[in-house]
């Protein structure tokens, strides 16, 4: 079967999800693109849209709709070559419109499970639940094709269980896209020992076609970005914990002040509670259950977290990409109160603010904005200034933000020793292009 | 082309701000301006200079695309929303693509020589952001024969102009042509940056010479022989003038010094079905600019300043050489060595031009004869030149569409 042929019968499982949504757009563009190609004159590409919520497939096609426009008006000057033989096509907006209905047309939304037997290629967004992708991937192998093939973004569920679960003998490859999945360019590509060759091809050149950056990683729970992720998380817990007590300050307070040193001091696009809470408090404990278990020499595990949820507070994202609160309340996506387990309530981060960042410490004059850094040529150069003026002063920042990225060098460290990651590049790769982060975690500016 | 039959001024000129991406107050995300503000606001900015409404006889209206652009037709019902006091006197709006401004002129200059009017308010506008910019080039496309809109590209007029460019690279040589274009960008962001109505006024960029030589076409993305900086950008703004006859003038109570006078003009149209005979050359410009410089009877040395339509940095190039200032082939080089920068030779657009100081499409026309009037009159302020006595005289160029409708207009200081 030739990648076209692959690519013409294919199903998203989950597909009105956060992360189900963005790979079924960039599926549908991908084939539609597919499609028009003069070779594939007269071939009908079918992208069913399986998910268990009518309502959610009903916004699906809105958000399609939408960004489907963006990606066309964005590559226009491709499409006008596209449907240079449509000559009832003329004006630009008429070649937008009629790729947004060629992109749509291909998408049948439906609740169906069924949809997916016809189906050569599945992918599966749903739930972090492994008994429930075991579940859907045997079915649909049980009563479909027996050529199809199985492509998970579980982020943390170890690939080869899914294979021997659902009897897919080698068809099975992890496909983990990073959120939102139309604008992060990394993939991490998990093959297990059996995986067949073809569907690494296969994946390769998707991955290509959807300008995506591959970085394999080792079939263990968590992969590179989460193996990271969680730790670093946990990590960022345990400090605001431990300062709470230490400095004798309510825990809310703390917080503020971990999230503000990893967001200012350690350069990130944001502070490690407002990424737990853009994850989503549910996701991330989800993603511990799975993967604490395989870990042998850690506790993969947060009181923390599990009190967040009992009180019903998550974080996570709304359909429309805003943020719900979660550690920390916001207001037009910036952070202005943060919760109170004790209270059960937000305390305006203007109540403590003052007191934080005094008790905290004045930056020294290299600091620099994460934005600042995105265009920046010498950003080493900045880095090391920065983190040597960090290890001159005495203040607690300074402290606690060296610490900080100490541990975060260590972590990447042991994804490395563990044979997670296959190399310090590939940590960082994840780390730089999944988590936005100004530089990788193993680097020497906190040694 | 007869001489004129009467003497023509035009004074009280007045611009809005050209709105779009560079200026500090645009946000494409928040509510702006709509058509009626900018016509209020440069037709009032006129009246004000003028002695008001009572004073002025007729007007004229020159707009490309607001029928597209902003859904609305039939704009010479909005003059009298300027004032009450312009309701019940006629009214003409004009359309020729994006020399609709400098139509607008010369239709005003034909009402005074025609004497049925002594005063006339000439205005000119475009509100392009309304639109955004890959729908706005099917609009501005109309500008071109529809019948070639399919095989044309997205970005259609940058399109034609790349072609332009790319037959210039050919002949000429590349690199010689990315050096003249660069220093004409360089030159408009320069001047745009002494006019606080410019687009470009809050550019910072410390070396835009640099910026524009290192930055390479890419027909991947764009267009295969332009950079965006070397085309116009997206605008909304308006222009207003009065034009006056010598009556007119004592009429407003303005004195002949503060105005300019029009001591000739040229108006010329190429049919727009037709291809340019030769990639390389700007035959209407050519035609049309000559034409006004024999009516006016004078020589191009004469010329203190020019207002150009650089809608592509290419168009400038091609201007220089229509005008005889460089031979054909050479027009890069007499620009990259800086004979057409505020300093040079012959200064260019010396308050941005459609690169630097924005080409709202149908207001352009009147924008530049508004410069040429602030620079002849010492009213231009930071962007003021020094016009040498023995150049008196300011030249304007304004072209439609793809070197199709050309109007030119040659000024002097009235006296």
């Amino acid at each position: 079967m030739t990648y076209d042929e692959r690519i013409q019968h294919v199903s998203v499982l989950g597909a009105a999800g956060k992360m189900g949504s963005g790979i079924l757009l960039l599926t549908a563009v991908e084939m539609a693109d597919r499609a028009l190609q003069p070779e594939n004159k007269g071939k009908t590409f079918v992208l069913n849209a399986i998910d268990v919520s009518d309502e959610a497939l009903s916004g699906l096609s809105g958000y399609l709709r939408v960004q489907v426009r963006k990606i066309a008006e964005k590559k226009i000057v491709l499409l006008r070559k596209m449907y240079a033989d449509r000559k009832d096509l003329i004006e630009n907006r008429d070649i937008i419109n009629e790729y947004i209905f060629d992109v749509l047309n291909i998408v049948r939304p439906t609740t169906a499970i069924e949809a997916a037997y016809n189906s050569a290629l599945v992918f599966e967004a749903v739930n972090e639940n492994r008994a429930l992708k075991v579940k859907l991937f045997s079915q649909i192998n049980e009563n479909g094709n027996p050529d199809t093939w199985f492509f998970t973004n579980t982020s943390s569920v170890p690939i080869h269980l899914i294979d021997e679960e659902a009897k897919l003998n080698g068809k099975v490859i992890g496909f983990h896209f990073y959120n939102p999945p139309a604008v992060q360019r990394l993939v991490e590509l998990i093959q297990t020992g059996k995986t067949l060759p073809e569907i690494v091809d296969f994946a390769h050149d998707f991955a290509k076609n959807l300008k995506k950056i591959i970085v394999p990683s080792n079939d263990f729970a968590g992969f590179i970005g989460n193996g990271h992720f969680m730790r670093d998380g946990l990590y960022g817990i345990q400090e605001a914990e431990k300062l709470a007590k230490e400095k004798n300050i309510p825990l809310y307070q703390a917080i503020y002040m971990i999230n503000k040193v990893t967001q200012d001091y350690l350069i990130r696009p944001m502070g490690i509670f407002q990424l737990m809470d853009y994850v989503g408090i549910d996701v991330m404990q989800f993603i511990l259950n799975v993967m604490n278990p395989f870990v042998k020499d850690e506790n993969l595990h947060s009181d923390l977290l599990d009190t967040m949820m009992t009180q019903g507070v998550k974080g996570g994202q709304y359909s429309s990409g805003a943020q719900k609160d979660g550690f920390l309340k916001y207001e037009k996506g910036k952070p202005v109160a943060v919760w109170d387990i004790q209270n059960k309530t937000y305390v305006p981060i203007a109540q403590f603010e003052k007191e934080s960042d005094k008790m905290l410490g004045d930056l020294p004059d290299s600091a620099v904005a994460w934005k600042a850094t995105l265009r920046m040529k010498n950003k080493e150069d900045v880095f090391s200034k920065f983190y040597n003026d960090l290890k001159k002063i005495s203040t607690l920042g300074a402290e606690i933000a060296l610490k900080y990225g100490k541990r975060s060098k260590a972590i990447g460290k042991k994804l490395v020793k563990d044979g997670v990651a296959h190399n310090d590049d590939d940590v960082n790769t994840v780390m730089l292009t999944g988590f936005y982060h100004a530089y990788g975690p193993i680097n020497s500016y906190f040694d | 082309m007869k001489k004129l039959r009467r003497k023509v001024y035009m004074t009280a000129g007045y611009n809005t701000i050209s709105l779009g991406t560079g200026r500090k107050e645009f946000n494409p995300k928040k509510p702006r301006p709509g058509i009626e503000h900018y016509i209020k606001e440069a037709g009032q900015g006129v009246l004000n200079q003028i002695g008001g409404p009572e004073n002025v006889d007729e007007s004229v209206i020159g707009n490309f695309m607001a029928g597209q652009f902003n859904r609305q037709g039939h704009l010479d019902g909005f003059i009298p929303m300027i004032d009450k006091k312009l309701s019940m006197k006629p009214a003409t709006r004009v359309e020729g693509a994006c020399a609709s401004g400098g139509l607008s002129l010369v239709t005003g200059v034909r009402q005074v020589l025609a004497e049925t009017a002594e005063v006339v308010l000439s205005l000119g506008f475009e509100v392009q952001n309304p639109v955004k910019a890959v729908y706005g080039a099917d609009i501005l496309a109309m500008a071109g024969w529809f019948q070639k809109r399919k095989e044309g590209h997205a970005h259609f007029f940058p399109g034609q102009f790349s072609d332009r460019a790319g037959a210039y690279y050919e002949k000429y040589g590349y690199e010689r042509t990315r050096k003249g274009m660069a220093r004409w960008y360089a030159n408009a962001i320069e001047n745009a940056r002494l006019d606080p109505t410019a687009q470009e006024y809050h550019n910072t960029n410390p070396d835009p010479y640099a910026t524009a030589l290192k930055m390479k076409p890419n027909g991947a993305v764009f267009v295969d022989n332009l950079t965006v900086l070397d085309c116009s950008k997206v605008s909304d703004a308006a222009s207003g003038i009065a034009i006056c006859s010598e009556e007119g003038l004592k009429r407003i109570g303005v004195d002949k010094k503060d105005a300019v006078e029009v001591i000739g003009f040229g108006h010329a149209v190429r049919d727009i079905t037709s291809d340019p005979t030769d990639l390389t050359e700007l035959e209407t410009i050519k035609f049309a600019a000559h034409q006004a410089l024999e009516n006016a009877g004078i020589t191009i040395d004469q010329v203190g300043t020019i207002e150009t339509h650089d809608c592509f940095s290419i168009a400038g190039i091609l201007a220089v050489e229509a005008l005889g200032l460089a031979a054909k082939g050479e027009g890069a080089d007499y620009v990259a060595e800086g004979k057409t920068s505020r300093n040079g030779e012959i200064p260019f657009n010396t308050t941005g031009g459609l690169i630097g100081w924005g080409h709202p499409t149908g207001g352009t026309g009147v924008h530049q004869g508004v410069t040429i009037w602030q620079q002849l009159t010492g009213k231009a302020g930071d962007a003021q030149l020094n016009i040498d006595e023995k150049r008196p005289y300011g030249l304007t160029i304004n072209m439609g569409g793809d070197d199709v409708t050309v109007v030119s207009i040659v000024f002097k200081r009235g006296e």
